[in-house]
């Protein structure tokens, strides 16, 4: 080794390599041989990964994207539905008790109940959320379901009921009520007559000609104190809540050619465990009644 | 090397290293510190706490899917990990703490790599026998003898693996019964794995990739390293008095020659393969082998002990100055060290302080966001709100839970049976989750502040002192 290129670091007292950047000399200390041995073990072990996972792009491949499919035959999707199955699964031991149990069971049942209100929430966020909102609260013409105003009954058994066969829609039991429009049958005078009365009942006295239309036209289905009747889901027009609003020209338009809005009957589209879990989730917002 | 240029080597094959026995003073210490961290590490997941029915009476344990940690008389939840965080400033301050004032007695005597390492070593020996033994051995071909023997040594390598990966696992399960179910060979995979896995990093780091560890692998040993000052204790060898060495019979004069008498019994214990001779090396765990093996040999020649030994390297400077040497207070005394222990006592004394007074009962409360409030057909509104009680006690409690701030408020609970605000029940070492609604009159304001109250509650409906509060908000349509 007396080599005459050979050249000793002075500190260390070990030979350079001759290698030198900016006069940093680089030392001649083998690195430790397994150090190789598990890169190359590392390299080796990777080739797995390109054998048994999708790896590498083709042009027309068989895998997700095309390329390689990978001897394990894993896709993302595939992960995805053995996840949901593992979440079906854990449901399942809830599903067979909750399917079995009445209302009131559930309600005293700790459990169940939490069961039924996460179902519902996420049946809710995916059905429901389009009309009465991801919060439930609803918007004009589309019920909010957190209060305590119900057009057809709040306890669970009536909810169940309505989300079943839905509001004038097409199923043989759906809940039907229409207002008729009085746009060509009563004066526009008269259609603010009966607004004034009915802003009256939550508002100042009133003592006009309304009162009297209201009572021949009105009052058979939303009673003489404009509480409404939840036998012909009429409004209660005696309350703080309103459907389409409360300003005179609202009421007018809406006693000249009632809007009437639709919702979908979900049996048939919901399978029942869902429908009733929906019915406890709204019936939990805060509105429900016994 | 006929070739001119400088013969470059990226890799090398490692010389085994085969430590000689040896006997002394560090060597006790090692043995000491040996059983005992291996007897804690083995033995404490069989500790028992009772901490009442509704928790585990394991003293440690790490329970991952109910997602809390006990130690003894502390508990702590998921969202108190920052204790962990903590536990590792302090471990690591107290490593600074050690490595200023005694230099790398972590590595020398207590890392887990050093204890394991050593316990492999002697397993090595009791079968293999000693330094020269073993050495024969490897170069030996592969009679019965050597195959019998180096089997023995392997299986025992991966029996103490074994139970060091058995071991692990005790942490995080309640050690007698998986013990119970290990036996019948009745355990999942997750446990089998960690268990297999354990085992097989203990036989790879004792039993083969050894000092590699510290030489390549521990950061440890790096930064340690850089905390070296003059006054750090090192293993020294005392050159001015060992130089000039060579061999020396019964009987020579020590005139005019060293007292190193190049013996290499220090490199041969030496369980990091070096040659403290040649000074202080970064491969050094400073674990005083070399010290015990001088000191035998200088008892042999009727030479004073010390030639290798624990010292600073200001002290070195000093003799040769003529100068006293550094009194032990003035050692430990400096700056770094000062400053260290204030530390170590600020954070220890803070995690104590918190960890002595930790609150056995906690309420969160989040406002509902969509809607932020409803209108009810009276005209009054109403907030809805979740409430999380986290009840840390190890018993079942009540509570109440009661709003201020806000006129004609009324409270209801939404839930399951019949629960009522003036006794939310929440089970031991739990978190209740609550609906709750509050309904007042129209506000004057969008948004009013308001505070919950929640109070422990006795069974006979007394309130109990324990009680904590919440600021939040009501949301209202403007009056
Ligand atoms: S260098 Fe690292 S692995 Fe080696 S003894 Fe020190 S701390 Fe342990
Ligand atoms: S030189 Fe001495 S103290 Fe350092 S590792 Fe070797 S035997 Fe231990």
């Amino acid at each position: 080794m007396s080599d005459k290129n050979m050249e000793k670091d002075a500190i260390t007292g070990v030979e350079t390599t001759g290698h030198e950047w900016d006069g940093i000399k680089e030392l001649n200390n083998p690195a430790p041989r397994w150090w190789l041995i598990v890169l190359l073990i590392s390299i080796i072990w990777a080739v797995g990964y390109w054998v048994v996972y999708p790896a590498w792009p083709t042009l027309s491949g068989d895998g997700e994207r095309g390329g390689t499919k990978g001897s394990y035959g894993w896709t993302q999707y595939q992960q995805l539905k053995e996840s949901q199955a593992e979440i079906v699964a854990r449901k399942a031991a809830y599903l067979d008790r909750f399917n079995n149990a009445d209302f009131d069971q559930i309600k005293a049942d700790p459990e169940l109940y939490a069961f039924a209100v996460a179902g519902g929430t996420s049946a809710f966020k995916d059905n429901c959320a389009t009309c009465h909102g991801t919060g439930g609260s609803g918007s004009a013409g589309y019920p909010n379901l957190l209060d305590d105003d119900w057009l057809w009954g709040g306890d669970v058994d009536t909810i169940h009921e309505t989300i079943r066969v839905g509001v004038r829609f097409t199923h043989d039991e759906s809940r039907i009520s229409e207002m008729p429009a009085f746009g060509g049958m009563l004066s526009e005078d008269e259609i603010g007559h009966i607004a004034d009365y009915v802003l009256s009942f939550t508002g100042e006295a009133y003592d006009g000609p309304g009162k009297a239309l209201y009572e021949d036209q009105c009052a058979a289905c939303h009673a003489d104190n404009g509480t409404g009747g939840r036998d012909f889901g009429a409004p209660n027009l005696a309350d703080a809540i309103w459907f389409y609003g409360n300003s005179k020209g609202d009421i007018m338009s809406q006693i000249r050619r009632p809007k009437h809005g639709v919702m979908p009957a979900w049996e048939h589209r919901l399978d029942e465990s869902t429908i009733r879990q929906l019915a406890i989730y709204v019936h939990s917002l805060g509105g429900g009644e016994n | 090397m006929s070739d001119n240029a400088a013969p470059i080597k990226l890799f090398e094959k490692k010389e085994r290293i085969f430590p000689k026995r040896v006997w002394g003073k560090y060597r006790k210490v090692k043995w000491v510190v040996m059983i005992t961290t291996l007897a804690i590490y083995y033995l404490a997941p069989f500790l028992r706490w009772d901490r009442g029915p509704h928790a585990p009476d394991q003293a440690i344990l790490i329970d991952m899917p109910a997602r809390r940690g006990y130690f003894f008389f502390i508990e702590i939840w998921p969202q108190e990990v920052y204790y962990l965080t903590g536990i590792l400033i302090l471990a690591a301050v107290a490593l600074f703490f050690a490595t200023s004032l005694f230099g790398r007695v972590w590595c020398g005597y207590a890392c887990p790599q050093t204890v394991w390492t050593d316990l492999f070593v002697w397993v090595e020996r009791i079968v293999q026998g000693d330094r020269a033994a073993r050495m024969r051995l490897k170069k030996a071909p592969w009679t019965f003898d050597k195959l019998w023997k180096m089997a023995t040594t392997h299986a025992l390598w991966l029996l103490i693996g074994l139970f060091t990966g058995g071991a692990w696992v005790f942490y995080f399960n309640d050690a007698p019964t998986l013990l119970e179910h290990i036996v019948h060979f009745d355990i999942p995979w997750s446990i089998g794995g960690w268990i297999l896995a354990l085992t097989f990093s203990t036989y790879l780091m004792a039993g083969f990739a050894r000092e590699q560890v510290c030489m390549y692998m521990c950061p440890y040993s790096r930064f340690q390293s850089a905390m070296f000052d003059k006054d750090t204790l090192i293993i020294t060898y005392d050159e001015d008095r060992g130089e000039k060495r060579g061999k020396h019979k019964k009987g020579e004069s020590w005139e005019g020659r060293g007292h190193c008498v190049d013996c290499t019994a220090c490199v041969q214990v030496c369980p990091m393969g070096i040659d403290i001779r040649d000074g202080l090396q970064m491969e050094c765990i400073a674990c005083g082998l070399c010290v015990d093996a001088c000191n035998n040999i200088m008892d042999k020649v009727e030479l004073p002990r010390g030639l290798i030994r624990y010292d600073t390297t200001h002290n070195q400077e000093q003799r040769r100055q003529g100068a006293e040497e550094v009194t032990a207070s003035a050692h430990f005394l400096r700056a770094r060290t000062v400053w260290y222990t204030l530390v170590l006592c600020v954070v220890g004394g803070l995690m104590l302080y918190s960890l002595t007074n930790r609150a056995t009962l906690e309420l969160h409360v989040l406002h509902d966001r969509n809607p932020l409030f409803v209108t009810l057909s009276d005209g009054s509104v109403r907030n809805g709100y979740n409430i999380k009680v986290l009840n840390k006690a190890y018993e079942d409690k009540h509570y109440s839970l009661t709003v201020h701030g806000i006129d004609g408020a009324e409270i209801r609970v939404q839930g399951a049976g019949a629960v009522d605000a003036s006794a939310l029940p929440v089970f031991a070492d739990s978190v209740g989750h609550f609906r709750v609604f509050v309904s007042a009159p129209k506000q004057a304001d969008a948004r009013t502040a308001i505070t919950f109250e929640l109070i422990e509650v006795n069974s006979d409906a007394s309130l109990v002192a324990n009680a904590t509060t919440y600021e939040s908000i009501f949301a209202s349509k403007r009056r």
